[in-house]
């Protein structure tokens, strides 16, 4: 670490969202250059405290910190040690998954586990402990962690391991243990960058989960591409990818010259003011029709790129504008096997709402994972987008929530922009351990988030 | 902290015996509102509004507030933001008056602008501040259509509420880009004790309304709400009239 020094770090005072554009709250945004500057931005939060920022992909206030400091840390963006031969990286936490793979895919190595956007970072990626579409084999991001460097509120860096009550409790812990600074991870080996996929069409919902059921152990990722506007007898009707990384014999001859290629297509990005109610009923139910019909009833073995497989979105920038100044709201929650029935249900009631929700995501989970706050546990999780302005959306929601508390399930935080706080002991077990670790690690509340004040996470109710 | 449909968790009513306040109170407890602050001169009328609004389950505390007593808004609403952040704050006192007795009786008439305006001005001030520390936050003016075009009818409570929209107008400008959300919210004629008696104006609307709008102000962080709605237009058209016409329309 090189020594403290007292320089200036830039700061400016600015309006800050989560990818929903939904609550806006206003803060300092201070952006560290090195480990020194992160010191000294964590000592100099204030009396409204800090929370460390990545790319913004959080959906709600996770990230934000009305009146505070938020700690972006995409400037320190350094990979350190890449170990090819055995696979692990070594690198900053602001590093972007995204150039991890611009980096690794060359040298035969993929990062563990990734979202559907591969623009966040890797302190992101462990504060919000995310998944993919590999859940079911490889389990959420931070299992792929050894180790990291924790810079907490006392201003001290400490290297946690894998193992540790702390790593645990910063594994999906929304960054309000501390800001990681570098993480050791272990790599995925691939012999290409293309995807070998299998696209199959499901009739209904009890199809679907018939089908992720029966053969989802043959594939190391899937996932299933939902149209909760299909109503009646096509109810949950869906379309499932499922695939592995393609070997090397798979390709046709001209690609095996570059089998490690990685230059993922960008479209020009959205424009900043599009009005708000674009996405109606009409246009994403005609959307999700096209694209149903569009999908073959079945076809094994495709060539797809890792990002068209794994990050469709990302070739459109700033996707989440199509929403309008209204912004929108995701939700997903997950339910044990065997609560089906309240899978089924939630289903029915989206879609005889009439939800202009296109393309709600429904997974297959595998083994739960060790962190305090993290949100995969095995069972059905469901992701939908909705626009924020749908009359009574909020109290909708609500509802959801009582039926996913009432199954033991539980709603993803890192994507939470208006959960009640109520319902959240019941959903989070380890959540009183995570207070009192914060309680006894941060007595004075340095690490603050607008979703920590909205849900209460740093206190004992 | 307000969720993603701008719904607070706490709020702060300034004039807590207020109509239009408390069915707006009983609106956003139904949906997140957990903790109350009624501010308004102790009085029994405090007391029974606080324990209606318990009674839904919402964490209620009485403050004592004067709004003709300037000086001591900062020590009272200080103590409130004390202890704990204030999503929204509802300013929400105000008097009517009796237009035809304040004619003849100018202290009476000062007292109406002085409850209205200058006792809105500090309040507002110093609860802009606060919010404006908080870096997040509504402060929501209960405002009326009186205002936007005084009648020969109620001018003294019409001028006093002119200069409330004005200034809260203004004080939306100076806190853009702050994270604090002014909202004017301009009603017709509502049906509460304050206008219990007066012969009811065209339009004429509910608390529970005024409260609905209220809601959904502060889910689009709109800046002006008219309510009803259709009073924009018509307001906008009175707004308009020539002086001699406007004098003898029987509004």
């Amino acid at each position: 670490m090189p020594a403290e020094t007292t320089t200036a770090i830039t700061a400016e005072t600015v309006s800050v969202t989560g990818w929903g554009r939904t609550a806006p709250s206003v803060a300092r945004l201070v952006r560290p250059r090195t480990y020194a500057e992160a010191v000294s931005a964590v000592r100099e939060c204030g009396p409204r405290g800090g929370i460390p920022r990545g790319l913004g992909r959080a959906y709600g206030d996770a990230a934000q910190n009305a009146g505070g400091a938020v700690i972006d840390l995409t400037g320190l963006d350094r990979i350190h040690v890449i170990d090819a031969g055995d696979g692990s990286v070594l690198c900053d936490a602001g590093v972007s998954l995204h150039r991890l793979m611009e980096v690794l895919l060359p040298l035969g190595w993929f990062v563990p586990v990734t979202p559907g956007t591969r623009y966040v970072t890797v302190g992101g990626a462990i504060g919000a402990d995310v998944h993919g579409k590999n859940h079911h084999v490889s389990g959420s991001f931070t299992r792929h962690v050894l180790s990291f460097e924790l810079l907490t509120a006392d201003g001290t860096i400490r290297t946690v391991e894998q193992g540790t009550d702390l790593f645990d409790a910063t594994a999906g812990g929304l960054g309000l243990t501390g800001v990681v600074l570098t993480a050791r991870i272990r790599l995925q080996p691939v012999g290409t960058s293309l995807m070998s996929v299998d696209t199959e069409r499901a009739a209904d919902l009890d199809d679907l989960l018939a089908r992720l059921t029966a053969g989802d152990q043959r594939y190391r990722y899937s996932v299933a591409w939902i149209d909760l506007l299909a109503r009646g007898a096509a109810t949950g009707r869906a379309v499932l990818t499922r695939g592995e990384h393609a070997p090397l014999d798979a390709l046709p001859a001209r690609a095996r010259r570059t089998p490690l290629v990685f230059r993922p297509p960008r479209l020009p990005a959205v424009p900043a003011f599009l009005p708000s109610g674009l996405l109606t009923r009409t246009t994403v139910g005609l959307f999700n029709e096209l694209w149903y019909r569009g999908a073959p009833r079945a076809r094994t073995g495709e060539l797809q790129s890792l990002a068209a497989f794994f990050h469709p979105l990302d070739g459109v920038p700033h996707w989440n504008r199509v929403y309008g100044r209204d912004g929108f709201v995701q939700y997903q929650f997950v339910v044990g096997h065997g609560r089906e029935e309240t899978l089924r249900r939630i289903v029915r009631r989206v879609s005889a709402r009439r939800c202009p929700s296109f393309l709600a995501v429904l997974k297959r989970f595998g083994d739960a994972d060790p962190g305090w706050l993290s949100f995969p546990r095995p069972g059905w999780t469901l992701a939908l987008d909705i626009p924020a302005g749908l009359p009574g959306l909020g109290a909708f929601l609500d509802e959801l929530d009582e039926e996913v508390a009432g199954a033991g399930g539980r709603v993803y935080l890192a994507k939470d922009s208006r959960l009640r706080p109520d319902l959240l002991t019941a959903m989070y077990p380890r959540l009183d351990d995570f207070r009192a670790l914060r309680a006894e690690l941060d007595p004075r509340g340095v690490f603050m988030s607008d979703l920590a004040r909205r849900l209460n996470l740093q206190e004992s109710p | 902290m307000k969720d993603a449909f701008g719904l607070p968790q706490s709020l702060l009513v300034l004039g807590g015996t207020s109509g239009i306040a408390l069915a707006t109170a009983r609106r956003l407890i139904a949906r997140r509102t957990r903790t109350v602050w009624l501010a308004g001169r102790p009085s029994p009328a405090l007391e029974s509004a606080a324990a209606e609004l318990r009674t839904l389950g919402a964490d209620v505390h009485t403050v004592a507030f004067d709004a003709l007593d300037p000086g001591s808004h900062e020590t009272v609403l200080g103590k409130v933001f004390a202890e704990g952040d204030v999503d929204t704050v509802l300013l929400a006192f105000g008097v009517l008056g009796d237009q035809a007795h304040d004619e003849r009786d100018p202290a009476a008439a000062v007292r109406v602008a002085q409850t209205n305006y200058t006792g809105a001005v500090s309040a507002g001030l110093v609860a802009a501040r606060a919010l404006q520390t908080q870096g997040h936050g509504s402060l929501v003016v209960l405002s009326s259509v009186a205002g936007e075009r005084a009648r020969r009818s109620n001018f003294i409570y019409g001028s006093s509420k002119a200069g409330l929209d004005a200034f809260a107008q203004g004080l939306g400008d100076a806190l853009h880009g702050t994270g604090v959300h002014v909202m004017v919210v301009r009603p017709g004629f509502v049906r509460t004790k304050m206008t219990a008696g007066l012969p009811e104006a065209p339009l004429a609307t509910t608390p529970e309304a005024v409260a609905t709008a209220v809601e959904l102000g502060l889910r689009r962080r709109s800046e002006t709400v008219w309510v009803p709605g259709v009073l924009r237009v018509v307001m906008s058209a009175l707004r308009h009239a020539p002086r001699g016409l406007f004098r003898r329309l029987p509004v």
